[in-house]
């Protein structure tokens, strides 16, 4: 028996993860030294900081048997409006208020795909593609779209803190840690410790599973779906106002487009796109693998114009990989 | 004597817009009894079970618990006073761990905000050491089979303190071995005094495993007694209101062969299968799960091609390595599971009927809509399926008429050899004679019928010749003149 539990265990999706992690940097680093260097945790650190932020959005949401492909769209309303109105409208030096209008956009968003899907029973992907367009949309005809680069003081203030700062002994190169790490670094833990031990977690785990089921047993299905939602879009607006201050830049469209490769780092991290399954540990896996690839393919002589078809294989053999352990561990059943 | 009864109705109604689901049903089950509740698909066998468990209101009668009358049931005071239902979906999480499974619903109902996975385990532990299941608490539900999950869903109903433990058909999913194993955890937690109520129509079982009977019919009480009381032929005629006859199919001699296959192997699954059939033949293939007895169907089909061995029909040798060779070839089969492989449920009777062999019913680039619809109509009124039109979706008929839709669907395709492969799973008894009879219809107009089956009584019956398989091999031959069959 302990046999058998060591042997799922190594041949686990987390672990398998692990081992293309570790070939996949020992490869960089064979090719180019430099890979093996305190910068390179820094620089992959810095980049991942928002793909984590919103693959926790997104895992909460896919574990309660939903989608959500509209965090892009809102994340961008979140960072603009904020910035426009400090910018056009009224002068507000305050990081309070930037954080606390891009949470409330996100919060209303994210009442929105809850109402829609759990109220009106839309399938997910419909209701948050409809949200997706309203919210870009709006704000675009609303507000129009400009680009905003300049932070306020405070935000810039944030920006300059740093928890760590390494300097590169032969280059003289500084690779800074912003603070805003401890972000997704927290989330992580308490998302992490909310799905494993307290029963809001286990209901999420629960609907995702068999909704039907989860009623029977006196689970509020609707307050569940309710709740993953809200989480996503409240984060999300968290996780934009971040990507703004890091990048200098609030535009709407600037998110467009990572909702793919956010599902595809949770599912590549074992998150079953049909509800149910899933870990923190194996999305930060997930993140770490696709961060790793975008970030260090040029590292391998790799020219740029070929990094998204190498994403997308990645992508392709992480999908293969999760739904060949789902086969796997189904067919167990069976036998 | 009272006081060994634990439920009581009298009288009980029930109508749904007009329609009488319940016209005045009596039962009583007595504490640490085992009782099946009989009747045909639409009796009101399910209605009765939700009136029970307060899911439905009823508009008439009484409900006692305990001698105490009870004024209104709703769900959460028929789990209060110890009534338990396991529905056929077992309403379980397959994502989750066994250990969580039998664990979550009770921490749901205490209000717990936090879980406690030491008391998870405990509480798992305990259920399955009454119940008598050795389960591994840590594994996901879906990596068991059908019956593990059952025993979950028995070990959860018990740690609420169950009293009265109703099953819905418990055993349509399970083969033969796991019955028994069910059978033996019913009677242990009977002994220990709780009541069960099992839903069931397959007489070998209600023999095997019931103290009293009750049956319905239409809504109505039929009748209710010690199960010592029912012969064969009482237990039919008060299911299905008429004699059922049960004559053993006996073919006249043909000596016409219509198919042979000689030496099938499939790595794995069987080795060095042959037989043979004459025109008139209805060959039955049984064994216990995995001795390669539906794997042959499948075969047959094209679905897993055999590696080595020859098939001939009507005297000719032919191939089949895919499903297109056997359809092309003329045969037909019948899946195990129609409702996900034979049918398309949302679809019309129509529709459902004629997918096999829509080819025929083009003309150029345009279907033939008034074609289309006689084919239906046709079988319709051949095989007497229960419906006002062809318009209807399969989801709505009941199991015997969805089963006459998969029928026809290849009976329209002019099939020279027809597969079936559990051809009355899940049918009702009177439905089922009727399937048998058509099946009898088709073997003597010369099509060569097949029934791959569990259900030895109905092999015994329906079936001229029958082959045992065994560990993949063909085990024995024998013709239906024997009175029961040994796997």
């Amino acid at each position: 028996m302990k046999e058998k539990n060591k042997y799922a265990f190594l041949t686990s999706t987390q672990m398998i993860l692990v081992y293309v992690i570790i070939a996949f940097s020992l490869v960089v680093g064979f090719r180019q030294p430099a890979f093996f260097s305190p910068a390179t945790i820094i620089t992959i650190c810095r980049t991942g900081i928002f793909t984590m932020c919103f693959a926790l959005c997104e895992m909460v949401v896919i574990l309660s048997g939903g989608i959500d492909v509209s965090f892009p769209a809102i994340g961008c309303v979140a960072m603009y409006v904020p910035m426009y109105i400090v910018n056009r409208v009224y002068k507000i030096d305050s990081a309070f208020f930037a954080f606390a209008v891009a949470i409330i956009i996100g919060l209303l968003f994210g009442l929105l795909n809850g109402f829609l899907v759990s109220v009106l029973e839309l399938p997910p992907l419909i209701a948050t593609l409809a949200t997706s367009s309203v919210a870009s949309g709006g704000v675009v005809t609303l507000l129009g779209t400009r680009e905003f680069t300049n932070l306020p003081s405070s935000l810039q203030a944030i920006y300059n803190t740093n928890l760590i700062t390494y300097t590169a002994p032969d280059s003289g190169f500084t690779y800074p840690l912003n603070v805003l790490i401890l972000v997704p670094v927290v989330a992580a833990l308490l998302v992490s410790w909310v799905l494993r031990k307290t029963m809001l977690g286990r209901g999420l785990y629960a609907i995702g599973g068999d909704k039907n089921a989860a009623r029977v047993a006196g689970f509020n299905v609707r307050k569940l779906q309710f709740i993953a939602y809200v989480f996503s879009g409240v984060f999300t607006g968290i996780a934009a106002m971040i990507y703004n201050i890091l990048m200098h830049s609030a535009t709407t469209s600037a998110l467009m487009g990572d909702e793919m490769i956010t599902i595809a780092a949770c599912v590549i991290g074992g998150v079953r796109i049909t509800g149910g399954h899933g870990t923190v540990l194996g999305t930060f896996l997930g993140v770490l693998l696709i961060t790793l690839v975008q970030n260090n393919l040029n590292m391998l002589g790799i020219p740029t114009s070929w990094q998204r078809f190498v994403v997308g294989i990645v992508i392709l053999l992480g999908t293969i990989l999760t739904s060949w352990q789902a086969k796997r561990s189904m067919n167990a059943g069976r036998a | 004597m009272t006081n060994d009864i634990f439920l009581k109705l009298k009288g009980i109604q029930k109508s749904f817009g007009g329609v009488h689901a319940l016209k005045g049903v009596d039962l009583e089950i007595r504490k640490g009894e085992i009782h099946c509740l009989a009747g045909e698909n639409g009796c009101g066998k399910s209605t009765l079970i939700k009136a029970i468990s307060g899911v439905h209101e009823i508009d008439g009668g009484e409900i006692e618990i305990e001698g105490e009358k009870v004024e209104k049931m709703r769900p959460i005071d028929a789990i209060n006073r110890g009534i338990q239902v396991i529905y056929q979906d077992f309403a379980v999480f397959p994502n989750l761990t066994v250990a969580e499974n039998i664990a979550l619903n009770g921490e749901v109902k205490n209000k717990a905000r936090l879980v406690d996975w030491k008391e998870v385990h405990r509480t798992a532990e305990e259920a399955m050491n009454q119940v008598g299941a050795k389960l591994d608490p840590d594994i996901q539900l879906e990596r068991l089979p059908v019956a593990g999950k059952q025993m979950v869903a028995i070990c959860r109903a018990i740690i609420n303190d169950a009293k009265l433990l109703i099953l819905d058909e418990p055993t349509t999913a399970l083969n033969e071995k796991e019955v028994e194993n069910l059978w033996k955890v019913v009677r242990s937690l009977k002994e220990k005094g709780i009541a069960i109520m099992i839903v069931n129509h397959k007489l070998d079982e209600i023999y095997e495993i019931a103290d009293r009977l009750t049956i319905l019919r239409n809504g109505s009480f039929v009748s209710t007694g010690l199960i010592s009381e029912y012969d064969t032929a009482r237990f039919t005629k008060d299911m299905t209101g008429h004699d059922v006859t049960s004559a053993k199919y006996a073919p006249e001699e043909s000596g016409e062969e219509i198919f042979r296959v000689e030496g099938l192997s499939l790595s794995g699954r069987f080795t060095d299968v042959s037989f043979s059939m004459n025109r008139g033949d209805i060959l039955g293939i049984t064994g216990l799960l995995g001795s390669g007895r539906g794997e042959i169907g499948e075969a047959l089909f094209g679905i897993t091609p055999v590696e080595s061995g020859r098939i001939y029909l009507n005297g000719k040798e032919i191939q089949i390595k895919s499903v297109n060779d056997a359809i092309k070839n003329q045969i037909g089969y019948v899946p195990e599971d129609r409702l996900t492989q034979g049918l398309f449920m949302q679809r019309s009777i129509l529709d459902n009927v004629v997918v096999s062999s829509i080819r025929k019913y083009f003309h150029g680039v345009k279907l033939d809509d008034n074609q289309m619809e006689e084919a239906a109509d046709h079988w319709i009124k051949e095989l007497s399926i229960a419906t006002p039109s062809a318009k209807p979706a399969v989801r709505n008929l009941s199991g015997g008429n969805a089963q006459k839709v998969v029928i026809s669907k290849w009976l329209n395709t002019d099939p020279r050899l027809f597969i079936l492969n559990g051809p009355t799973v899940g049918v009702d008894i009177g439905a089922k004679s009727e399937i048998h009879q058509i099946l009898r219809g088709l073997a003597q107009k010369g099509i060569g019928i097949i029934i791959i089956s569990d259900d030895l009584p109905e092999l015994l019956t329906n079936c001229n010749k029958i082959i045992i398989m065994r560990d993949g091999r063909i085990g024995e031959v024998t013709d239906n003149t024997i009175e029961r069959i040994e796997l």
